[in-house]
């Protein structure tokens, strides 16, 4: 061991540079053991008890997972937060690829177009946005005026269970400006001759867009679906504010992190609240490696 | 003469009709831009008149143009939580304030050891930090929760506080390493001839060139602590605690339909501090987002 280590020339300088690097992380490490890691496998740990904060942890093996497969608002939060996450996330992107293209490429005004798409990222996931959107699709809210004046009278969008979760997928398609800026900077990446060099060959405008633009683009297309979707399925405050924190009406906005907030915070059973934050994180991890895979098909990344 | 005019004519007279196109289509594209951008931001335009309106005419009177401007709703949300709604701006930003604190001295010295120093498994830790911003806060929120409620930190700043200053924001230390990685090595090795350590180099050195990163992280903090609802909801529980988004989601449960105006007015005020970074700050934000996609 001690002879490997001074055949290195650089050893003493590493070795110093290793102290100093140490006490720089002191504050890395911490927040490692004990915000991240010792939590983590805390929950995992609890996520096999049953928990009320006030006795200690009781082991109850398997009974908080077979507890989720006949608990129907489990079923709802899961059915609510999958169509959120999967008609929003591609409504979402498209919005910002679609404005992104459209901003391209020399446009007069692209600051201010971009600062204005911008804005409602921002804001989105705000408390008082929230509250906007409760009067927005509210019974006499904005929707409902606009419809008035074609002589359609709309009931309200929030109190029908077919409608509300609606109203959070456009909620969260209004903020497609993040991912378009994000878009727009990968845009920007293209060298421009590749475009002159096809249009030499005579390629048309479509070929062009078929055939350079969107090959290149596919690693940020990639991007920001991990991102949008990871983000998606952690939702929480526009679900909390617009259904007064019960999920309803009927469990239709019952996003997944609502329910382990009830669970765990409201009815204080924070095994099964671990249980299914686990279930959650495992979810996650399933479908961004499933994504990871499938990026082998579409994703260009260049000729290495 | 005329057989060597006729092809330049022509050729001119095309390119004039191709930048006549062009206008008309850029045109058409800033009209349809136009009315896209009134449709995103009318909620926006809308909640601001509204604030403005008594609020039974809010609701049956969808015009932007008020008939009847009022700021009662101001006094009326100012003070509809028993207490005024200072106290809940003052505690946001004190948590923001404190939240920007933390996350500048944590990351920055997190950052610097891993762009800059040499030590071994550097690109574990790096792997490590990158593999913590996609967990989901949910499976930690638990036991953290348990850990200071033992500590007697429920309803304190703490739990909102301390893990900032723990280099727990990975985004950010990500954004700082790719930021330092862009600074010329020379001038490291420069001040390292020099005679200064690693803590000189970075103090003196490194951490004036992160300058821009800095701007952009304190922008993010602010703007996520400032919006942020889960985690103050959590732990303030008494309500001179709250922050303000805490105190706009109590007022919501306590206001029946007829208390929309000061729900409107108070939700614009929240809004306030981030439109203003907003106005003030676009360039770095728009930066920001590009270079590491940060929401």
């Amino acid at each position: 061991m001690a002879t490997t280590r001074s055949r290195r020339p650089r050893a003493s300088k590493l070795h110093s540079q290793g102290l100093a690097a140490h006490i720089f992380l002191i504050p890395w490490w911490l927040g490692l053991l004990l915000v991240t890691a010792i939590p983590l496998f805390a929950s995992l740990y609890l996520a096999f008890t049953d928990y009320n904060i006030l006795s200690s942890p009781e082991f109850n093996g398997l009974e908080n997972f077979q507890r989720m497969f006949s608990d129907a608002y489990f079923w709802a939060s899961v059915r609510v937060t999958l169509v959120y996450v999967f008609v929003s996330i591609p409504l979402q992107l498209a919005f910002a690829l679609l404005l992104a293209l459209i901003l391209d490429r020399g446009l007069r005004g692209l600051a201010f177009y971009r600062s204005a798409f911008y804005l409602p990222s921002l804001l989105g996931t705000s408390v008082a946005i929230a509250i906007l959107w409760r009067q927005i699709f509210g019974d006499e809210g904005l929707i409902n005026q606009a419809l008035g004046l074609f002589g359609i009278h709309g009931e309200s969008w929030l109190q029908n269970p077919a409608t509300a979760l609606s109203t959070l997928v456009v909620l969260n398609v209004w903020t497609f400006g993040s991912p378009m800026v994000i878009f727009l900077a990968g845009l920007r990446q293209i060298p421009e001759e590749l475009y002159e060099a096809a249009k030499v060959d005579g390629a048309t405008v479509v070929r062009q867009f078929t055939h350079i633009t969107v090959p290149l683009l596919t690693p940020i297309i990639f991007f920001n679906l991990i991102l949008q979707t990871i983000g998606a399925f952690q939702a929480f405050t526009q679900a909390h504010v617009v259904s007064g924190g019960t999920g309803g009406p009927a469990n239709s906005t019952l996003f997944y992190t609502l329910y382990i907030y009830q669970q765990g915070f409201a009815n204080f059973d924070m095994g099964y609240a671990s249980a299914l934050a686990w279930v959650l994180m495992i979810a996650v991890a399933i479908v961004t490696a499933i994504h990871f895979i499938l990026s082998k098909y579409w994703v260009f990344y260049g000729d290495d | 003469m005329t057989t060597a005019t006729a092809p330049i004519d022509s050729t001119r007279s095309s390119a004039r009709a191709h930048t006549r196109r062009r206008r008309s289509r850029d045109l058409l594209k800033h009209l349809g831009l136009g009315v896209f951008v009134l449709l995103m931001v009318y909620p926006l335009v809308w909640m601001a008149v509204s604030a403005f309106k008594p609020s039974h005419l809010i609701l049956t009177q969808p015009g932007l143009i008020p008939q009847d401007l009022t700021f009662d709703n101001f006094v009326q949300g100012w003070n509809a939580l028993n207490r005024p709604f200072s106290v809940f701006l003052v505690n946001s930003l004190l948590v923001s304030v404190g939240s920007i604190v933390g996350n500048l001295f944590s990351c920055a010295l997190t950052a610097y050891a891993l762009a800059r120093l040499e030590f071994r498994m550097r690109k574990v830790y790096l792997a490590v930090t990158l593999a913590s911003v996609m967990l989901p806060l949910h499976v930690l929120v638990i036991p953290q929760y348990i850990f200071f409620s033992q500590l007697g930190m429920v309803n304190t700043y703490f739990p909102l506080l301390i893990p900032k200053f723990l280099a727990t924001d990975a985004f950010f230390v990500y954004l700082m390493v790719q930021f330092i990685r862009t600074i010329p090595r020379d001038l490291d090795r420069a001040a390292w001839i020099d005679g200064s350590g690693p803590f000189r180099t970075f103090w003196y050195l490194i951490l004036p060139l992160m300058r821009p990163a800095l701007v952009t992280t304190t922008i993010f903090t602010f703007i996520w602590t400032w919006n942020d609802f889960f985690v103050p909801l959590i732990y303030l529980t008494s309500p001179k605690m709250f922050t303000v988004s805490v105190a706009l989601s109590s007022m919501v449960d306590s206001q029946s339909q007829d208390g929309v105006g000061m729900l409107f007015a108070m939700s614009l005020v929240s809004l306030l501090p981030v439109l203003a970074f907003f106005a003030f700050a676009q360039k770095h934000l728009i930066r920001g987002i590009a270079t590491t996609g940060l929401k």
